[in-house]
């Protein structure tokens, strides 16, 4: 079952349509990467999930049945453009905002001594936020997201601003979340950190969902059949001759002997009959399929999506 | 509504706990006691002031003027003439020099040179004493040419002085009460700009708190745990509580400081008393005030009546909170379309003009309560508060109360919906300069 559905959203603005019949699905547990060029309405899906705006049609669904205002207490959010009050004392603004999220005094007060202890910033407590370092800030926000467990969090732009321990620190915790089951909704354009936490990924440009699927289907699917080979060769034969004519050589780069070939193949053959072919007349170091990082794939597709656009 | 209470209990905390909220809600009642005891010092004082002043009688009149509680008058025989009066002041300590013509019966003007400012008391004193006295000689003169019996004491019986008595008839009982306008108008008229205050102060803090939620982004995770409307009016109440609970400081410490400085300036002045002895001019007390500042006082002691004033404050706080909540919510629409302060000038102008047009209208009320502008703004609901409270005092039928109220809580509800309205859309606003028309299009988001 999906843990949260959205059903052909449609969000407009004065004269401008920022989503235009969006469909998303994130499955229980999933850590699920928003993605898109800057404008592309990510940050209005985000607003319609946390109910900070409603859609001007389309549904929602939490945990199988419709979103409903008291939703609000399961979801933890933290937004691309995020603050607190400069003047008011950090722990007592936490406490303040963990009870808008539904929990008591005392509970926020322990959970958040333990959350303090843990990011080592106990000291913290007393003094006012406009004391606080931008790092230091950041970590009361992450806290203050995730102190209420909910069963559902959002991310937008969570690494930006960070050094990178403290990125390195973030990812911990988010992964800590994740084993403990909690579905993640991650919005970035760092795409490797998208390749290295996501399970799931949705691509939005101009308004419109573009892809959506398991990350691991949808970069197979983009690996266009291209494979690295990386030999060493000994007789001297050309390479043309030697991967027959199921294969086209892409690229050939060599240094100190060393040849990286880039294949593409054309027909179907198996890799055994390939390096069957080469065994005589090369030392064959590694050949691997070449499978397309979230990287190419997000320019490719935004690209692309521009081009049926603009036509 | 759980989560608007604890918004309420933020918004309401942090600002109590400020140092500008302790240090204001200090000074103002001593400012309020300083005010009263200069008025109350004003009103008792003599002229301490200890003066010398040279007279220089070229007149008829014997010795016309006579020691004015401090001030002595000194008969000089030197002729001085006007270009001369500096240097005579100068050589001598004669405060003022007095110049009494030949022709004073004819042409009765007396100047009086000083190097400062005769006080207007001085000035009168010496009028009338002149005043008297030449209208003593001349009147003795045509008594005796006259040649009628006993004409003087017929013309002192002729006397008759006029005292005017402003009785207010209720329109309910057909009552008629003891009133006073001069007091009466004060008191709306302090009431009114008290609640212009208020308004810019407080509906100003809403409007600060909004734009810092805004600026400094933890508006978008604040209304990501409640509805932006639910916040907003969380905001508005706590703001008020705060209004309310600075103005409740300032009426208590007010009663007991005018309570002390009474019995301070004024003992053994019996305030239920004075009421109950109505317009007679009994001596009560025994204090040693003249009849006229008894009358003042008595005035005073009659017009805070405590009926009438029960009513006054209900109307007050009810005006005040009706008044704030409009200019509030608006305020608040402001604050949620602009990115600083400085943008929000261009809307905050045409508001402004509305209040302050309040306030000039209640001025004017003071005068003529029962003229139309009075009477339509006193109605409508962006001037009433402060027109209102002004008419007041001077008398309001029930229904034009009661119609003016019910207009204001209609209108409040109706522009708080309307700013959530823009608040919602313009919080999440950020970096754009908003026009009217922009405004206009996130009415219908």
């Amino acid at each position: 079952m999906s843990f949260f559905v959205a059903q052909n959203i449609i969000k407009n603005y004065a004269g401008h349509r920022a989503l235009d019949d969006v469909s998303i699905e994130i499955p229980q547990g999933a850590v699920y990467g928003l993605l898109g060029p800057n404008g592309a309405g990510k940050t209005s899906l985000i607003r319609i999930i946390t109910q900070i705006t409603g859609p001007d049609s389309g549904k929602l669904f939490f945990k199988g049945r419709p979103l409903v205002p008291e939703d609000m207490n399961r979801i933890g959010y933290l937004p691309e453009e995020r603050g607190l009050y400069k003047k008011m004392k950090v722990g007592e603004q936490a406490v303040y905002l963990a009870r808008l999220k539904g929990m008591s005094r005392r509970d926020a007060i322990r959970q958040l001594k333990a959350w303090f202890e843990k990011f080592g910033i106990q000291e913290w407590w007393e003094r006012k936020v406009e004391e606080l370092s931008k790092g230091m800030a950041q970590k009361v926000q992450f806290i203050t997201t995730v102190l209420h467990e909910p069963e559902m969090l959002i991310f937008d732009e969570p690494f930006s601003g960070f050094d990178p321990i403290n990125v390195e620190l973030l990812k911990k915790e988010i992964l800590a979340l994740r084993e403990k089951g909690t579905t993640i909704i991650f919005s970035t354009h760092n795409m490797a950190s998208v390749e290295e936490i996501c399970s799931h990924i949705a691509l939005i440009n101009k308004s419109r969902k573009i892809i959506e699927g398991p990350i691991n289907q949808i970069r197979n699917k983009y690996a266009n059949n291209t494979y690295r080979l990386i030999c060493k060769p000994v007789t001297g034969m050309e390479f043309r001759q030697l991967v027959g004519p199921e294969y086209e050589i892409l690229s050939d780069k060599s240094e100190d002997g060393l040849h990286e070939v880039v294949l593409q193949c054309l027909e179907d053959c198996p890799a055994n009959a390939l390096l069957r072919r080469l065994l005589d007349d090369a030392e064959v170091i590694s050949y691997q399929q070449i499978i397309p990082g979230m990287n190419d794939i997000f320019i490719k597709l935004v690209k692309e999506g521009n081009i049926i656009l603009n036509e | 509504m759980n989560k608007t209470l604890i918004i309420i209990g933020r918004e309401f905390s942090t600002r109590v706990r400020k140092k500008s909220f302790l240090v204001l809600t200090l000074v103002v009642p001593v400012l309020m006691a300083g005010f009263y005891a200069f008025l109350m010092w004003m009103l008792l004082k003599d002229d301490t002031q200890e003066r010398k002043i040279a007279v220089i009688n070229r007149s008829e009149l014997q010795s016309p003027l006579e020691r004015i509680n401090n001030t002595v008058f000194e008969y000089v025989d030197t002729v001085v003439a006007e270009e001369e009066v500096s240097d005579f002041l100068k050589q001598s300590d004669y405060y003022a020099v007095v110049w009494i013509s030949e022709a004073v019966m004819e042409q009765p003007e007396v100047p009086v040179y000083s190097f400062s400012q005769v006080p207007m008391e001085l000035k009168n004193e010496i009028a009338s004493q002149l005043r008297k006295m030449i209208e003593d000689i001349k009147r003795a003169t045509v008594i005796e040419e006259a040649q009628v019996p006993e004409l003087e004491e017929k013309l002192a019986a002729s006397q008759t002085p006029v005292q005017v008595r402003t009785l207010k008839v209720s329109e309910e009982t057909g009552e008629a009460k003891e009133s006073s306008s001069e007091i009466a108008s004060a008191l709306g008229v302090i009431a009114g700009m008290v609640i212009y205050l208020f308004i810019f102060m407080y509906a100003s803090q809403v409007m600060k708190g909004v734009i810092e939620e805004k600026t400094n982004r933890i508006i978008e995770v604040l209304v990501s745990s409640v509805k932006p409307f639910q916040f907003l009016l969380g905001k508005i109440v706590g703001v008020a509580a705060v209004g309310l609970v600075q103005f409740l400081i300032w009426v208590v410490c007010g009663v007991v400081l005018i309570v002390a400085m009474q019995a301070f300036f004024l003992p053994g002045l019996d305030l239920d008393a004075l009421r109950q002895a109505g317009s007679t001019f009994s001596d009560i007390g025994g204090t040693q005030l003249t009849g006229e500042q008894l009358a003042i006082v008595q005035k005073l002691a009659m017009t805070i009546e405590p009926f009438f004033m029960l009513k006054f404050l209900a109307a007050f706080l009810f005006y005040f909170i009706g008044g704030y909540l409009l200019y509030a919510s608006l305020f608040a629409a402001i604050g949620a379309a602009v990115d600083n302060e400085t943008d929000s000038q261009q809307f905050l102008t045409p508001l402004s003009i509305v209040l302050v047009l309040g306030l000039y209208i209640g001025f004017a009320a003071m005068k003529s309560p029962e003229s139309p502008l009075v009477f339509w703004s006193s109605l409508i609901p962006f001037t009433s508060p402060i027109v209102m409270l002004v008419r007041m005092p001077f008398g309001v039928p029930g229904w034009e109360l009661l119609c003016s109220l019910l207009l204001l809580v209609a209108s409040f509800i109706f522009f708080t919906w309307l700013s959530g309205r823009i608040y919602r859309v313009g919080i999440l606003m950020y970096g754009k300069k908003v026009t009217w028309k922009e405004l206009y299009k996130w009415l219908k988001y």
